[in-house]
Formats: structure tokens, C-alpha cells, sequence
């Protein structure tokens, strides 16, 4: 694996570890990414989730699955996994854009109509983008789950955005 | 003399578990540490913990620590802070200096019908020139400043280890608003699990395989100020010609941990050493106690890992004790047990838990076939 | 120069304590009455707690949880008092220590 030499996955080896979600999917609305390809000791997703979209079943370093079909793109996976691996993508918001959210423990949080520098999983601006919802509720713990509105074209490569 | 039926050193999860499981069944228990506040290392562990969502995975460290300390207080748990043990004896008579070094210390003399030892571990130093320098430290000791104590150790910070220390303390000193400004690692891949090492890279910090920290640049004010670092070969030596200096104020410290071994071995107690666990550890079985009677150990003490097994094994340590103390019965211990090994086990699969559980199953045999039933301290 | 953490999307850090003043080495610094004297000193900027005894090499924090001993300083009067693990207390004196400061 590439990662454990550099740290960030790249999108190809990503599905081929994960299932992902197929075109089909994606035009039917926001859904989870999940990037975590070990098999660690960590479930919370599967009980996160109040639709029963992801399993990670016995044992527990099984690597999570995401059913699409059931995916509503909530995002409260997205809030809960411990190693904040998990993204929610919408492709469907515009003809030209796709929206990432995504989990930000930083400070300050961005804020909504906020332009920021968007990035890849390697920390390198992609483009810029711009912050159309802040979601950060008692239930999620302190992690803050950001929405960034992108060109279309980047939605399966920007990840986060800049800190500040 | 003092008298308690439980004695517990270490108010880490370890220790904490114990003495809860000891105290919930109605054993005197008095648990003892020589910090300021009780919790161990929980409370600078602000991240959100891996394990199973049965048992308080995806809960903040801290948040774990605060329903341990009401657990404890629940269980009618005595505890003492700033109380340092220093000595074990015979018929378990402990003496223990109690009170800050700034003030009186008081000694005190206790005994107890059963001992958990529960002191965690300590972190490695890597020695490199100027390795001694203000601004160089553990990687848990800029964890602890700006978690605890919320002070940054400094602005621009390079760490040295990417296991999950390294990983995380650095994602937790920029959340904190220091610089990172790279991870050096002397193998040639990441330690520790790639998710952490993902949040470092996509906040844009670059970590450097097969290198290594030789040097620490000391400024005019006699603190580091930068640090020399070079590439290293198969063999882990520096490449002449490879060096880069890189300007920074603090260089933290992620080698991995040892068992704190100091009370273990006071004690007497027999012990094996065990590479992937940190070093000596002492010897113990499915109960938790060592080769000396009535002395049990939990936690990064027995070998280090995480906090969710430290917990679970100090509540064997508890459940064990109160057994022995006749205040469970044999059946109800033993049932008790097996469903915590059931959750351990689980903790310890999977490509970084595997070999942690072949470890724990190997030194739990050498006890069987190297000393068998425990005998008393001499 | 300051390095408290003030603004953290975990963690509130507003300080329990009630702000104080303690002396190191003659001089007046502010410092939270119950955090570790070794916190108040780095806030301000003091990373140097002692020199060693026979090549007088400046020593500072290390462990920071009571193990290692490195941040021992003389505090109102009395040597080797482990910093990082002894809260303030208003109009404490420290002063860096020199060797094996016998103290006062």
C-alpha cells in the first residue's frame, strides 16, 4: 500500500480497498465516502449510522461497508468515526458543482459563505471553494462537519479545507 | 499501621478500573499517584478513541476520564495524589511519602491484603547531539502542556516518530495553533495507523521516511532553535551529505514508550523481556497476578498499548482481587473474566493488534510453565 | 510573548484559577493558581528550569508528568522541586536552580 509510505491514499488504491460509491449512486444524491482501509479495532460508523448503511459486523477490525442504497448522505458518520475517515459527497447540487463535507477540528471553523482555499488529501490546493454549511451540534462531539461547494470535476479529490 | 484490603498504585484507566471493579464489591480500596490530579494520561487524550462502540469507543479520552473519576467515587474509592510510593516489604507493607515537593512530606506506612500495580509506562528518549536542550521533549510532554495545562511547549514543532504518538500529538499541537513543521521517521513507513497519518498530510504537513534527527541546533538563549536532520541506510545510520537543517523552537520526542518497571521490581516480581511491549514486563497470568502473591499488575505496566485494553485488563486486575478477598464468588469471577478477554481479544486483532496478542498469550505462558501458582514475597 | 492556547474547537480553555503573581529569579510573572508552576514559566516565555552540576548545560522540560526531573527548580527556598508537577500558589518565589541547589 502506497499510503503507509506517504501518508495520503491516492483515489485508484482507495477503490480498491473500499467499496465506493458507482455513477449510478452519485446521481441520486449525497452519499458517504468511507476511507479507512485498515483493519483496526474501531466500529462506531456502524452504530452512527440510524439507517443501517454501514457494516462492520464481527469483528470488529473488519473494514466498514457502505450500502448505498440505504446512504442518505446525513453525515453523522462523518461526525462520528474516531479517525475522521469519512466524507460525505453530493454531486447532484448544480450542473457545474459537487458539495464535500467533511469533518474539521480546527480553530476558527469556518463559517458559511466563507471562501477557502480547498484541499486535496495531500494538504495542495485544488481550487477554491466555498463554505455553504457549518453543522456542529452537542451530538457530534466537537467535530464540526463543514460543506464545500467545488467545481465539479474535484469532487473525489478535495478532502478539507485550509486552516487559518 | 493503615489497613486497606486493596491498595492500587497508578490513577491511570488501569489503575482506575481496578480499583472501581475492588471497590464496587465492597473492598477497602485506597488508590494512590504521585500527580496532581487523577487519570493518567486520559485527560490529555482529547481525541476520539477506536474500539468497539459497546464500550465507550468514539468518546473523547478526557470524557472517559471524567465518568472513571465518578465511577471511582460511586465505588467508594479513596484517593491519594501527590503520593509517591517507595517502598513494597514483606506481608505487603507499603510505605508511601505523601505531599508536593514544595511543601512537608508526610510518610506513611499502609497495609494491604492485595496490591495492584498499575504504573504505566515512560516515554524512550532518542539521543542525538543536543539532545539535552531546552525544547527538546517527549511528545507526551507537549501533549500534556497544551492539553492539560493549555500552554503550547513552543510555535514551531518537528516531531520525531510517526507511530500513533507522533500522529496524533502532532495533529493535536496544530489543533492547538502551534506549527508542525515536519515528522521524521527513521523506517522507511509510517508507524502508526494510516487515518492519523491522513489528517497530518492533508493539513499539508510532510513527513520524512528514512530519516532521523541528529542534531539539535541550540540559539542564543541556550534553546533549540533549529534541528539537523539527515537520511539514513538499511541500517538506520545517518548518510554523510544528507543533512538539511530545518529552523524550529521545540522537537518533540514519539520513539515509543517502556513499562514504568520501578514498583514492579521492588516487589520482586518475576519478569520476562518482551520487545514489541516496551521492554521488561512482568510476568503474569489470566488473573492478572504476577509471581508474588496477592501483587497483580494492568495496564501499560504489563506491557504497553492503549488505553482501551489498559481498562479492561484493570478490571480483571479488580474483579481477580475482590475474588480473592471473598467477596465475589470463583464462578461470577471467572464468568466475569472471560467475557473481558472476549473484549480484549477482540481489541487485539487485525495487522497492528495480532502480534500484541500472540505476545500477551506467550508471556501468560511462560508464567504457567516457569512459575505456576504464585508464591509470597520474601 | 504568549503561548496559552485561548481558542480550541475541543477544549474550553478558560483557567478554574484565579490569576495570580509569582517571582522567578526577581522578576514578577502572571500565572493561574493551581496549574504547574513549569506552565506559568513557559507561558512566559522561561524555558530554562536548572543548570547541571558539573557542565552547568541548561535543562528544561522533558517529561512533564513528575518522572524525569529536569524542570527542578528552587521554590520559595526549597531545591529540587519538580515544577511540572506543583501548583502555583499566589506570591510563590522560584528561582533557576544552579547544580545541586541546596536551597535557602
Amino acid at each position: 500500500m502506497a499510503l503507509i509510505n506517504t501518508g495520503y491514499l491516492e483515489y485508484d488504491e482507495l477503490k480498491n480497498i473500499q467499496t465506493l460509491p458507482d455513477d449510478e449512486r452519485f446521481s441520486k444524491g449525497p452519499v458517504a465516502i468511507i476511507e479507512c482501509v485498515q483493519e483496526i479495532p474501531c466500529n462506531p460508523c456502524e452504530a452512527a449510522c440510524h439507517f443501517g448503511a454501514i457494516q462492520v459486523g464481527e469483528p470488529i477490525t473488519n473494514l466498514p461497508t457502505l450500502i448505498g442504497e440505504k446512504c442518505i448522505g446525513c453525515g453523522m458518520c462523518v461526525a462520528r468515526c474516531p479517525g475522521l475517515a469519512i466524507v460525505v459527497v453530493d454531486k447532484t447540487c448544480s450542473d457545474t458543482t459537487a458539495t464535500v463535507s467533511f469533518p474539521f477540528e480546527y480553530y476558527p471553523i469556518p463559517t458559511v459563505g466563507e471562501e477557502r482555499k480547498a484541499l486535496n488529501r495531500k494538504g495542495e490546493i485544488v481550487c477554491s471553494g466555498k463554505i455553504v454549511k457549518v453543522v456542529n451540534p452537542a451530538s457530534y462531539d466537537h467535530t464540526p462537519v463543514v460543506t464545500v461547494e467545488i467545481p465539479k470535476e474535484f469532487a473525489d479529490e478535495v478532502r478539507t479545507v485550509e486552516r487559518v | 499501621m493503615l489497613q486497606k484490603d486493596v491498595l492500587v498504585i497508578g490513577a491511570g484507566p488501569a489503575g482506575l478500573a481496578a480499583s472501581i471493579e475492588a471497590g464496587k464489591y465492597g473492598a477497602s480500596t485506597l488508590l494512590v499517584d504521585l500527580n496532581m490530579q487523577p487519570g493518567g494520561q486520559l485527560f490529555k487524550q482529547i481525541h476520539k478513541f477506536f474500539g468497539s462502540s459497546a464500550h465507550r469507543s468514539g468518546t473523547r479520552g478526557y470524557d472517559i476520564g471524567k465518568q472513571l473519576l465518578q465511577e471511582a467515587q460511586e465505588a467508594n474509592v479513596e484517593i491519594w495524589m501527590q503520593s509517591t510510593v517507595i517502598g513494597i516489604f514483606p506481608e505487603h507493607k507499603v510505605a508511601i511519602e505523601k505531599g508536593l515537593d514544595s511543601g512537608k512530606k508526610e510518610m506513611i506506612t499502609i497495609q494491604a491484603k492485595k496490591i495492584i500495580i498499575a504504573t504505566g509506562a515512560s516515554e524512550n528518549a532518542i539521543r542525538f547531539n543536543g539532545w539535552t536542550t531546552p525544547g527538546v521533549m517527549g511528545a507526551g510532554a507537549a501533549q500534556t502542556m497544551i492539553n492539560v495545562n493549555h500552554v503550547k511547549p513552543g510555535q514551531q514543532i518537528v516531531m520525531l516518530g510517526t507511530g500513533n504518538v507522533g500522529l496524533i500529538v502532532s495533529y493535536q499541537l496544530m489543533q492547538a495553533g502551534c506549527d508542525v513543521v515536519s515528522l521524521i521517521e527513521a523506517a522507511p513507513k509510517i508507524g502508526g495507523y494510516a487515518v492519523h497519518a491522513a489528517k497530518i498530510r492533508r493539513a499539508g504537513v510532510p513527513i520524512r521516511l528514512r530519516h532521523t534527527i541528529i542534531e539539535a541546533k541550540k540559539g542564543e538563549n541556550g534553546c533549540v532553535c533549529g534541528c539537523v536532520i539527515a537520511e539514513v541506510n538499511e541500517h538506520f545510520q545517518p548518510i554523510p551529505g544528507t543533512e538539511e537543517t530545518i529552523a524550529c523552537d521545540t522537537i518533540a520526542l514519539a520513539a515509543g514508550l517502556k513499562p514504568t518497571m520501578d514498583l514492579v521490581k521492588l516487589a520482586g516480581c518475576k519478569l520476562t523481556f518482551n520487545g514489541p511491549f516496551g521492554g521488561y514486563i512482568p510476568l503474569h497470568n489470566d488473573r492478572m497476578e504476577t509471581s508474588c502473591l496477592g501483587i497483580f499488575v494492568a495496564g501499560d505496566t504489563t506491557g504497553v498499548e492503549e488505553a482501551n485494553t489498559a481498562l479492561e485488563e484493570g478490571k480483571i486486575a479488580g474483579i481477580s482481587v475482590a475474588e480473592d478477598l471473598g467477596l465475589i464468588s470463583p464462578d461470577t469471577a471467572s464468568n466475569q473474566r472471560k467475557e473481558i478477554w472476549e473484549r480484549l481479544h477482540s481489541l487485539r486483532l487485525g495487522p497492528f493488534g495480532e502480534r500484541r496478542m500472540q505476545e500477551k498469550e506467550a508471556v501468560m505462558k511462560e508464567y504457567e510453565t516457569c512459575i505456576g501458582a504464585p508464591i509470597p514475597i520474601q | 510573548m504568549c503561548l496559552r492556547v485561548k481558542n480550541h474547537v475541543i477544549l474550553d480553555c478558560e483557567h478554574t484559577g484565579k490569576e495570580v503573581e509569582i517571582l522567578v529569579d526577581g522578576k514578577v510573572i502572571k500565572a493561574f493558581e493551581g496549574e504547574p508552576v513549569l506552565a506559568a514559566l513557559l507561558n512566559a516565555g522561561i524555558k530554562i528550569n536548572r543548570y547541571t552540576v558539573k557542565r552547568k548545560e541548561p535543562r528544561g522540560l522533558f517529561c512533564g508528568i513528575g518522572q524525569c526531573t529536569d524542570c527542578a527548580m528552587v521554590v520559595d527556598g526549597k531545591a529540587n522541586v519538580r515544577t511540572c508537577i506543583t501548583p502555583v500558589q499566589a506570591g510563590m518565589v522560584i528561582q533557576t536552580q544552579d547544580g545541586l541547589s541546596k536551597g535557602e
